[in-house]
């Protein structure tokens, strides 16, 4: 249905109140961190207004560059583990009973009610020494003995692969449920194997949802600074836990707010360039 | 036998037999349409064929060989759907070079084969298009086309032409017959228009509830139905019970059917006349009595509904033999015996 754009001052009234709260929640405290980004750092009290570069440049050293590149290069394969695990999965869900699509929905649902901490602290525990998982692992005979596996950056991507994956199919299902069944049927009376068929056809199909999935999950990893803390090793901290050291412990508001403003524009810049690839991909 | 022979063959859902011990032959090169109402089965019976169901029980044969179990990817078919599937992220003629690029043919070649698949569905230039954007037809050959890339063993189509409007569908119905015989391709399609079999197949199967009914050429079923449905489902029909006198001869409606015998054995059934074969005549003279209810001129045919003792009948004539009668006119009815066929009942 095509709908008239609004034509007076007064149609424009239901946004007034979604319009407030943004501006309220988001814009004034955005543009307050970006103003703060640019403040002197007092160091006997907060900091004092001003307009210096300092904290920008600060940033711009090796070890900053390091936990930046981390930072991304985690994300990144936390969104690809994710999405790799999940287009299968929820392709193989859409195509169950009703019953049973309920059922594991609800059960991803309930995933996604677990903090973060809880998260981190379970599979911590999971990966321990004494109470882990090898120890099952030991006693099936599979190993000799017990191991922790945390701290370690494949115990920081399991955990966020844990908390992004429900995320993940949740995105996914939608589309994968509308994907005409006989597409997949149609490929295979053309000579295509069902697995032939899920990857020339049902993979194609979905490119610009498994791009935007991808994009959701990359800047929702991004984000997480509890589990690689919990999880990982300093040199697995993101730059998600150097901001909120900086902001909570070194009370360094004007870097940390210079941090979080340079992650938003690598980030940004990022998701351009995907939907930039995946709109020339789709002209090619 | 070279061709599909289907043995025996049975799907059950469940409790639910929706295809129920079918037999059929279909010779090679024939066209063969299964035709029924919605729920008969014949789609079940076309995607088991396809493999896309295995069935129950029964066994199918391709020239000979057993494929009953043989996966959908290996039977070598091309299938056109009732959605028609085209690949959306594909151009024409990526859709229609799919099958050819699956069994890694070379790119030149590809490249031929379709340029020949377009020129034979009219739709030269087409193959860098998306295929969002062409028309119902176009789409419809496309998918003909698709199909037909690898010279299939078996051309499969499940209500190909039913999202078409009428008169294109007409047009295309022609069309694909045509392109049948030019090719001598063993054709199977499901549809539920009497019309769309008739026009296309050498062979009409008519199924319900999971059996067929009646598998004869379009002729022979309209002429000689086997039974009260096939007569009543193909084209229309007047159904009228009969019982057999002393004598022998076929008693409709209280009256005698004269040149008409019973087969020997049976006392009582079902006759079916097509409209076309009732004759309206002044009433007695041994014609059944009626009434003229209703008359509905079409232009090109006039049917006459006339009631019969307590039962309605249509008579249908061509406009130059136009009857010459009025709503509430008692009528005669005649019969023409050898139009009439006796059924089981």
């Amino acid at each position: 249905m095509r709908r008239e754009p609004p034509q007076k001052l007064a149609d424009y009234g239901p946004l007034v109140f979604p319009a407030g709260m943004l501006i309220v929640f988001f814009v004034v405290p955005f543009a307050t961190m970006i103003a703060v980004s640019f403040f002197r750092r007092d160091p006997a009290g907060f900091y004092t207004p001003d307009f210096v570069f300092d904290n920008y440049a600060r940033f711009l050293s090796l070890f900053f560059g390091k936990v930046l590149g981390f930072s991304l290069f985690l994300a990144i394969a936390v969104a690809i583990c994710c999405v790799v695990l999940a287009v299968p999965f929820t392709y193989l869900l859409a195509r169950t009973r009703r019953k049973t699509q309920v059922l594991w929905l609800v059960a991803l649902l309930s995933v996604l009610s677990l903090s973060e901490v809880i998260i981190g602290f379970a599979w911590s525990t999971l990966f321990s020494r004494t109470a882990g998982i090898t120890n099952l692992f030991v006693a099936l005979g599979l190993m000799s003995e017990a191991v922790a596996l945390n701290p370690s950056f494949g115990a920081v991507l399991t955990a966020m692969v844990y908390q992004a994956l429900p995320y993940t199919v949740l995105v996914l299902y939608p589309a994968l449920v509308r994907l005409d069944p006989t597409l997949t049927e149609a490929a295979r009376t053309l000579g295509a194997s069902p697995l032939r068929a899920f990857f020339t056809v049902v993979v194609p199909a979905l490119r610009n949802t498994i791009l935007a999935t991808l994009i959701m999950v990359f800047i929702f990893a991004l984000g997480s600074y509890l589990l690689p803390q919990i999880l990982g090793r300093p040199q697995h901290w993101t730059l998600s836990v150097l901001i909120t050291d900086q902001a909570i412990y070194q009370s360094n508001m004007p870097f940390a707010a210079a941090m979080a403003v340079f992650l938003v524009l690598v980030t940004l810049a990022l998701v351009a360039l995907t939907v930039y690839a995946g709109r020339k991909g789709e002209a090619a | 036998m070279p061709g599909l022979t289907l043995e025996n063959v049975t799907k059950q859902f469940g409790s639910f037999t929706a295809v129920d011990k079918v037999d059929l032959s279909v010779p090679h090169g024939t066209f063969v349409c299964l035709l029924g109402p919605s729920g008969c089965g014949k789609t079940t019976l076309m995607r088991m064929i396809a493999g896309l169901d295995l069935p129950t029980s029964g066994g199918i044969r391709l020239d000979g060989a057993d494929i009953t179990q043989v996966p959908t990817h290996k039977r070598d078919l091309g299938m056109v759907f009732q959605s028609l599937a085209l690949f959306p992220h594909l151009t024409v003629g990526e859709n229609i070079a799919y099958s050819l690029r699956i069994r890694g043919i070379g790119k030149e070649e590809q490249r031929k084969r379709v340029d020949e698949l377009l020129s034979m569905i009219h739709l030269q230039g087409f193959g860098d298009r998306p295929v969002g954007k062409l028309s119902g037809g176009q789409r419809q050959r496309v998918a003909i086309a698709r199909a037909l890339a690898i010279s299939p063993r078996l051309f499969l189509l499940d209500e190909p032409l039913s999202a078409l409007d009428a008169k294109l569908r007409e047009a295309m119905q022609v069309e694909l017959r045509q392109l049948q015989q030019q090719l001598g391709i063993t054709t199977i399609v499901v549809t539920h228009d009497q019309r769309e079999a008739m026009t296309m197949a050498d062979t009409v199967v008519v199924m319900n509830g999971g059996r067929i009914r009646q598998a004869a050429p379009p002729v022979d079923i309209y002429r000689r139905p086997a039974d009260a449905f096939v007569a009543d489902f193909i084209g229309s029909t007047n159904l009228v019970d009969f019982t057999v006198d002393s004598a022998g001869r076929v008693v409709v409606l209280g009256t005698t059917v004269e040149g008409l015998a019973a087969p020997t054995g049976v006392a009582s059934g079902v006759l079916s006349v097509r409209p076309e074969d009732l004759e309206l005549t002044a009433p007695g003279n041994g014609a059944l009595a009626g009434v003229v209810t209703f008359l509905r001129d079409l232009g090109g045919t006039v049917e006459t509904f006339v009631e019969v003792g307590g039962r309605q009948l249509v008579a249908v004539s061509m406009p130059h033999a136009r009857p010459d009668v009025t709503v509430g006119q008692p009528v005669g009815v005649r019969l023409r015996p050898e139009a009439c066929v006796v059924l089981k009942s």
